[in-house]
């Protein structure tokens, strides 16, 4: 058995996942609760794409101390500026809030001449900025929220056309599932919102279904094979059965998410962990959750079962 | 039932196809090897300057007079282009080329593909690298519709105003109501009913109501805000097309978004705010008489110019005296447009006027006809320099005289200017009308600026994860998968050819997270491969043979695949309709990655597998 784990071997396991299923129900509601409440009670560390603003990254030609960034800033009139070392200790990210300004847009322009005005600040570079106006911010906000439920969405009837609709809310419920959890890690650590995120999460969408398919297809694949055996037990053989699938092509993808995040440079970051809360929660609810919420809609073998016509065309 | 050995063999021609996609893959992608060198691009600033061999050559003294080390030099159809080893030396060449050639011509930093002359002849090219890749500075603005229409509901008052006072109708008031629309007061009700017959026969195009019992309130149709709104648009983005020129860009985007925005994309701008001044510019249009009385040769060479005259310069610097008056100002012009003249079939301008510059402009026009005219286009810029430890703003003008041309009648609400040139000088007259003309005041919503150093380190740190990625995952597909694990991994490498290849060929932007699209989609497009293989395994221990357990490994798990990319690929296309630029880049990249996967994984993989395998005796699978 230790061999089999450090190979990945789950061929013949025999695991009775589904006699867990009230409790792993239980904890996902539990995460689930948590994510919410948080959602509710922290909200969201929105980046600059949703909430407008200024973000300017800058590069010293030589080591810098916040402090000394912070104070020229206040002196220039930018005493709401937040900043923070960005990578490295030469490279400096300020972040000034939305204003109600008609100069707004020249921002960034201004705090970089009185950087390099300030003693030490010859040399200073420009490496990114960004303004974006409150109106467009609110609209990715709308827009951004638009295209999950869009996605969500197309997803549903493209799993009720291959499906039946137990499964097919099963899977749903279990794309939720992740979405959530995803979205209440970056609500719960504070960690950073932004358009790439927001991209992330819309991959967790179509990826999540991914390793659900696979446990769906099998489940319909033996009720249709075997004649015997519970409902329970057939979807506990399927899940066993498509282990080392599942596991196996959660892993890979991971592995790719993994080396962004260690080697994509900083901007990608919260991209790959969104990824990676994503592909880890996706595996999970894949085995649990849409075959869990499937028997408790009480789904049947005969609700499977390929109509006449059907069954004639699998014929060889 | 076929047998064992019949499984697993392709018909001849299949393994062709894959070899044809495979070729046209590589073709395709091979531009990308070779990278791009940094350049300057060299174009004339006005259509009369031509860019030939004496040019190229002037150049190239230039160059070796400054010792500026370049690669070489390519003459194109309208523009020379300079190769450099570094950007250092292309930004120096490009600072002393601007300085030495002077206004005539544009100097524009950019990249030109490295790519043997023969690849480029075939319409080769590297994929195009998004702004956050390369570097530069992207716009996003806003057009103020609102103060658009109230222009337009202002010109429409002094319209009715006009009308009302030649018909010698009777009236309190004219103006523009506060929830929009025209409101007319008048004192009775006889005078009431005459101006509604004659404005409503007039001015056709308002839609009137009574708004009280002596109140008459006209509307601007959906279909003239609408006309109006897209009018005001395009003058912006024409006249943001002119000053980008100015800005020496080599790339520039300029496009629509929506119904009231315009995006910018300046490619390879550092100076932000040097880019912001000059899209910031205004102008305004003077219609002045022409100064027929002194010689504008001899005005020109002594430098003075008449008591009651200026001098100006024309587009191709020749002088020009105009009166001091002015008859008329670019804020009276509705609409200026090229076309093809009714009587002589000429090339031709159409201007209209509002009501109130229509009626200026007649009674200027009217006691001079036969006389000339001169149209001046002046530009007020602002620039920002360091004086000492200050930035300092100053503004200046620019006056230069677009047009003069011979008044032949007495010019009113419509009126032609003929004898140009070219259609050419029609379309760039007419569009420079337009831009000195009412002008819908745009602002800058968003902006996102890439140095170019960040530019090229997004591009070191995309590509090190995407290799990285490659062989973390080739390296676990081989462990775990043996012979089939190097199937996969070929199959891989086959795949993110294919990507390069297809973006290539679209030209499709990558940007940074266009590289995170390309990173995922390589673990994506393996998971296809290990539901093979899983299955395949599962299928031998099932007790089936080998090539009967290949041929359904392959065939059972298709299905399987077909779905999850599906759904993956529906998440994507929703994240394209929403994306905004970096986004919209990984998006296209998942979706033609998900797609050229299904082809590498499944059918690229099954044709090496059936090459390898296909046809003998197996008695055990390395899988």
């Amino acid at each position: 058995m230790k061999r089999a784990l450090w190979q990945f071997d789950f061929y013949n396991t025999k695991i009775d996942f589904l006699r867990w299923r009230k409790l792993a129900m239980g904890w996902s509601v539990a995460v689930l609760l948590i994510a919410v409440g948080s959602l509710l009670i922290r909200g969201m560390n929105l980046g600059l794409d949703f909430t407008g603003g200024t973000v300017i990254e800058v590069q010293y030609p030589h080591p810098v101390a916040i402090p000394e960034v912070r104070e020229t800033l206040v002196k220039a009139g930018y005493g709401d500026a937040q900043t923070q070392h960005f990578g490295t200790s030469r490279d400096v990210l300020i972040r000034i809030p939305p204003r109600e300004q008609m100069n707004a847009a020249t921002l960034n322009n201004q705090v970089l001449t009185a950087l390099q005005g300030a003693e030490g600040g010859a040399g200073v570079t420009l490496a990114r900025a960004e303004f974006v106006g409150p109106q467009v911010g609110k609209e990715l906000v709308e827009q951004g929220g638009l295209a999950a439920l869009g996605a969500l969405l197309g997803i549903l009837v493209y799993v009720m056309f291959r499906f039946e609709w137990r499964l097919a809310v099963g899977t749903i419920a279990a794309t939720v599932h992740d979405v959530l959890f995803t979205v209440g890690w970056f609500s719960l650590f504070q960690l950073e919102f932004d358009l790439t995120v927001l991209a992330a999460v819309l991959a967790v969408i179509g990826y999540s279904v991914n390793d659900t398919v696979v446990v769906l297809d099998r489940i319909r694949e033996n009720f249709r094979k075997r004649r015997k055996g519970s409902v329970l037990d057939i979807m506990n053989l399927s899940i066993n059965e498509t282990l080392s699938r599942t596991t196996m092509t959660s892993f890979v993808t991971l592995l790719s998410v993994i080396v962004m995040y260690f080697f994509g440079g900083t901007v990608m970051h919260g991209f790959s962990v969104a990824m990676i809360v994503g592909i880890v929660v996706g595996t999970y609810s894949s085995i649990y959750i849409a075959s869990a919420s499937a028997l408790y809609l009480g789904i049947s073998r005969e609700d499977l079962l390929p109509r006449a016509k059907e069954m004639a065309d699998d014929q060889p | 039932m076929p047998t064992p050995h019949s499984l697993n063999q392709y018909p001849w021609w299949k393994y062709l196809l894959i070899g044809l996609i495979m070729l046209w893959g590589l073709i395709f992608a091979l531009p990308n090897l070779f990278g791009e060198d940094p350049a300057v691009q060299i174009s004339g600033a006005r259509v009369n300057i031509t860019i030939d061999a004496a040019f190229q050559n002037r150049v190239a003294a230039l160059l070796d007079a400054d010792k500026l080390p370049h690669r070489r030099l390519e003459l194109e159809a309208d523009r020379l282009l300079i190769r450099f080893a570094d950007p250092e030396e292309q930004l120096k060449a490009a600072d002393i080329l601007k300085d030495r050639l002077g206004r005539d011509y544009i100097v524009a930093l950019n990249l030109a593909s490295a790519a043997p002359g023969f690849l480029r002849a075939m319409g080769l090219n590297p994929m195009y690298l998004g702004l956050d890749l390369r570097g530069g500075v992207h716009f996003m603005m806003q057009v103020d519709m609102d103060a658009t229409i109230k222009q337009v509901e202002d010109s429409y008052v002094d319209e009715i105003r006009v009308q009302l006072r030649t018909d010698k109708i009777q009236y309190s008031s004219v103006g523009r109501a506060g929830s929009g629309g025209i409101q007319v007061e008048f004192k009775d009700a006889a005078e009431r009913d005459k101006a509604a017959q004659l404005l409503r026969k007039n001015l056709s195009n308002l839609q009137s109501t009574a708004a009280g019992p002596l109140t008459l309130k006209f509307t601007l149709s959906e279909r003239e805000i609408k006309e109006k709104r897209d009018f005001a648009l395009q003058q912006n983005i024409t006249t943001l097309r002119n000053r980008v020129n100015e800005l020496g860009v080599a790339e520039p985007i300029i496009q629509q978004q929506g119904v009231d925005r315009i995006v910018v994309q300046l490619p390879g701008v550092q100076d932000t705010a040097r880019a912001k001044e000059i899209l910031g510019a205004t102008a305004t249009l003077e219609f002045r008489l022409a100064d027929e009385e002194n010689d504008w040769n001899q005005a020109a060479a002594t430098g003075r110019a008449p008591l009651e005259s200026r001098l100006y310069k024309d587009r191709n610097g020749r002088p020009v005296l105009l009166k001091k008056r002015v008859m008329l100002t670019g804020d009276s012009i509705v609409d200026a447009s090229s076309g093809i003249d009714q009587q002589n079939g000429g090339p031709t301008v159409f201007v209209s006027l509002d009501g109130k510059g229509a009626k200026r402009f007649e009674d200027a026009t009217k006691d001079n006809i036969g006389k000339r005219m001169g149209v001046v286009f002046i530009e007020n810029k602002t620039e920002t320099k360091r004086v000492g430890d200050e930035m300092k703003k100053t503004t200046y003008t620019v006056e230069e005289v677009i047009n003069v041309a011979t008044i032949r009648d007495r010019l009113g609400r419509r009126f032609q200017i003929t004898g140009l040139d070219s259609t050419r000088e029609a379309r760039d007259l007419a569009l420079l009308l337009r831009a000195g003309a009412l002008v819908s005041p745009i602002e800058i919503i968003e902006e996102r600026t890439v140095g170019p150093s960040a530019g090229k380190e997004n591009i070191a740190q995309g590509f090190r994860a995407a290799a990285i990625a490659l062989l973390v995952i080739a390296g676990f597909m081989t462990w775990r998968y043996k012979n089939f694990g190097m199937i996969a991994t070929a199959a891989l490498a086959a795949n993110v050819v294919l990507l390069i290849a297809a973006l290539s060929m679209l030209q499709a932007t990558l940007t940074l997270p266009g590289i995170a699209g390309i990173v995922l989609t390589m673990g994506m497009a393996v998971d296809a491969n290990v539901l093979i293989y899983e299955r395949i395994r599962e299928e031998l221990r099932n007790g089936n043979s080998p090539q009967a357990a290949i041929h359904a490994g392959f065939d059972r798990a298709f299905d399987t695949i077909l779905d999850s990319n599906l759904t993956t690929l529906i998440a994507a296309i929703m994240l394209f309709g929403f994306g905004t630029g970096p986004i919209k880049g990984f998006a296209v990249t998942l979706s033609i990655g998900i797609v050229t996967s299904m082809f590498t994984a499944v059918t690229g993989s099954r044709a090496l597998v059936n090459l390898i395998y296909g046809g003998r005796k197996l008695q055990t699978l390395s899988v």
